[in-house]
């Protein structure tokens, strides 16, 4: 079964890759405030809630999470 | 930020539709021809007359057609359209590269063109879905890297840190559909149209499935989940039942979906334990299936009423109700006990297609008469009335068809197994297939009434686009910092 050595390593490096980025999202405080995500998408002009999510990072608001979202 | 977008002024603060229409627009039309030939080759089976000697409509090169019409064709545009707006609207920024998304409409349709030429013609790997030759599966993976240049791109410059589990669905689809083409369409090349996969024997049965079952996994499951997360919640108004469910519902999905191909082999040349392992892990996937059925259901707890007046959230709510019912069929299907009953039968043609029509195609047409009217700058389409008549002939259809290949898949597998007390078989293959005749007219109705939903559809469509117009959409964000 030498196709098994190409696909359990395969499937072991993607499950480690998903460990990654999950560990990523974690500390990246992506799941902090869940449930007001879920409403965000239903603000028409989601300005308000935007602003409020910008304040908690303060002035610089793109460059730290720009430069290091694919880490 | 107010600088870059003033100085870009109008560009910068609008999004950029024009591939989504595009995708959408292609989505309708290749629905319709996917389905037809559908029909088509139903018919064949049923009347194998019909195949009237010519090879090229012959239903071995049909059926392929088929498969790649209506999964990549009809599929893969709904997800490229959806992927595209969904991550604009969800991450407050327009696309990234615009230029690389309209390219990934121009690639994807000549791979289309390409299968519809060349299938007919008889050229073919011979791997299921995965047929085309290897100069169209090069251009397939040009075009994905593309695709995912742009998709990650916008998620890389969003405006809103948190991104929303669509997008998340929506990255792991194409992630995982580009390491499974790669991986599955090794193969050496013997000619411009002729080449031999780089795997032999059950080494390629195995590639073949895992890639197989993760292509479900994938492109079927998670892409379709993602439009399910954000398409549910805007049309129903409120959002999804637990957002917290969802994130797990992604992460739990992802992680156990890689290892159940094995489940196609049951009975092979293939190691024992390594069937075990894929039935396993295929009962596993219940939970997380099940979680996000209930998630997207649930979003409409304590608003039922919208269910009865639009049409549109019936398509995506009963969308799932097909996606719990196949996500428990299947798990089913893949213990060894019931495996050795329902394998090589038509039940596997019902299973497929309850996924198929009733999840991917119900999900993805409630999710384009969403979006279609509000890219040319309406908020519904030409006729509401005529979506009800898509939802009740697309959903007979269904149960027709369903009903039907459990029939008779169950009666296949009754009489495959039967055996005389003398050990010898008690019926012909050919008495099989002769007592399936009804169901296969039956089939063929259910996929006339749903091709028939498609059309419709397709009309709508049209009476839609016509009265609209293309409009630039402000990005909130972008807006709020010119002011």
């Amino acid at each position: 079964m030498e196709s098994l050595y190409l696909l359990i390593p395969l499937s072991v490096g993607l499950v480690l890759l998903i460990l990654g980025v999950f560990g990523w999202a974690l500390h990246r405080g992506q799941f902090d405030d869940l449930e007001r995500e879920g409403e965000r998408i239903l603000q028409a002009d989601s300005v308000r809630l935007d602003n409020g999510q910008g304040q908690q990072q303060p002035p610089p608001e793109e460059s730290p999470e720009q430069v290091n979202v694919r880490d | 930020m107010a600088q870059s977008a003033a100085m870009a002024a109008p560009a910068e603060s609008v999004y950029s539709d024009q591939a989504i229409r595009l995708f959408s627009l292609a989505a309708v039309v290749w629905g319709v021809v996917g389905m037809l030939v559908g029909v088509i080759i139903a018919a064949q089976l049923t009347w194998p007359e019909l195949n009237f000697g010519i090879p090229y409509i012959s239903y071995g090169r049909l059926r392929p057609l088929h498969t790649n019409a209506v999964i990549f064709a009809f599929g893969g545009c709904t997800l490229f359209a959806t992927s595209y707006h969904v991550v604009q609207r969800t991450c407050q920024t327009r696309l990234f590269a615009p230029k690389l998304a309209l390219f990934t409409f121009i690639g994807w349709q000549v791979v289309i063109l390409a299968a519809a030429i060349s299938l007919p013609l008889g050229y073919t790997q011979g791997k299921e879905y995965a047929e085309l030759e290897w100069p169209i599966d090069l251009l397939i993976a040009v075009v994905w890297v593309s695709y995912a240049i742009v998709f990650f791109g916008t998620v890389g410059t969003r405006k809103i840190r948190h991104i929303y589990v669509a997008n998340w669905f929506f990255g792991a689809f194409i992630i995982a559909v580009a390491v499974l083409h790669i991986v599955n369409g090794a193969a050496i090349p013997a000619g411009m149209w002729k080449s031999y996969s780089a795997y032999s024997g059950v080494q390629d049965a195995m590639i073949q499935w895992w890639y197989g079952h993760n292509a479900v996994g994938f492109l079927l499951t998670a892409g379709f989940l993602g439009i399910m997360y954000y398409y549910i919640p805007k049309q129903a108004e409120r959002p999804v039942y637990s957002y917290r469910l969802s994130i797990v519902h992604f992460w739990a999905l992802i992680f156990t979906y890689m290892w159940a191909g094995p489940h196609h082999l049951h009975y092979t040349a293939l190691p024992d334990w390594a069937q075990s392992i894929g039935m396993i892990f295929s009962l596993v996937l219940l939970a997380p299936s099940w979680g996000g059925m209930i998630n997207g259901i649930m979003t409409l707890s304590g608003a039922w009423h919208k269910l009865r007046d639009d049409p549109i959230l019936k398509f995506l709510i009963v969308s799932l109700s097909f996606y719990g019912m196949s996500t428990f069929e299947g798990p089913m299907m893949s213990i060894k006990t019931v495996n050795a009953l329902s394998h090589y039968t038509d039940w596997t043609i019902g299973h497929v297609h309850s996924g198929a029509l009733g999840w991917v195609g119900m999900i993805s047409m409630g999710a384009l008469y969403h979006v279609i009217p509000r890219m040319y700058g309406k908020t519904a389409m030409h006729s509401t009335k005529a979506i009800e008549t898509h939802f009740w002939l697309a959903t007979l259809g269904i149960v027709l068809y369903i009903a039907a290949m459990w029939i008779a898949g169950v009666m296949q597998g009754l009489m495959w197994r039967a055996v005389n007390p003398d050990g010898t078989l008690v019926y012909t293959f050919v008495e099989s297939v002769k007592a399936t005749f009804p169901y296969y007219v039956v089939r063929l109705l259910g996929g006339v009434l749903y091709f028939s939903g498609m059309l419709i559809m397709a009309w709508n469509v049209v009476m839609t686009v016509r009265s609209g117009k293309v409009v630039l959409a402000p990005i909130p964000l972008a807006a709020a910092a010119h002011a």
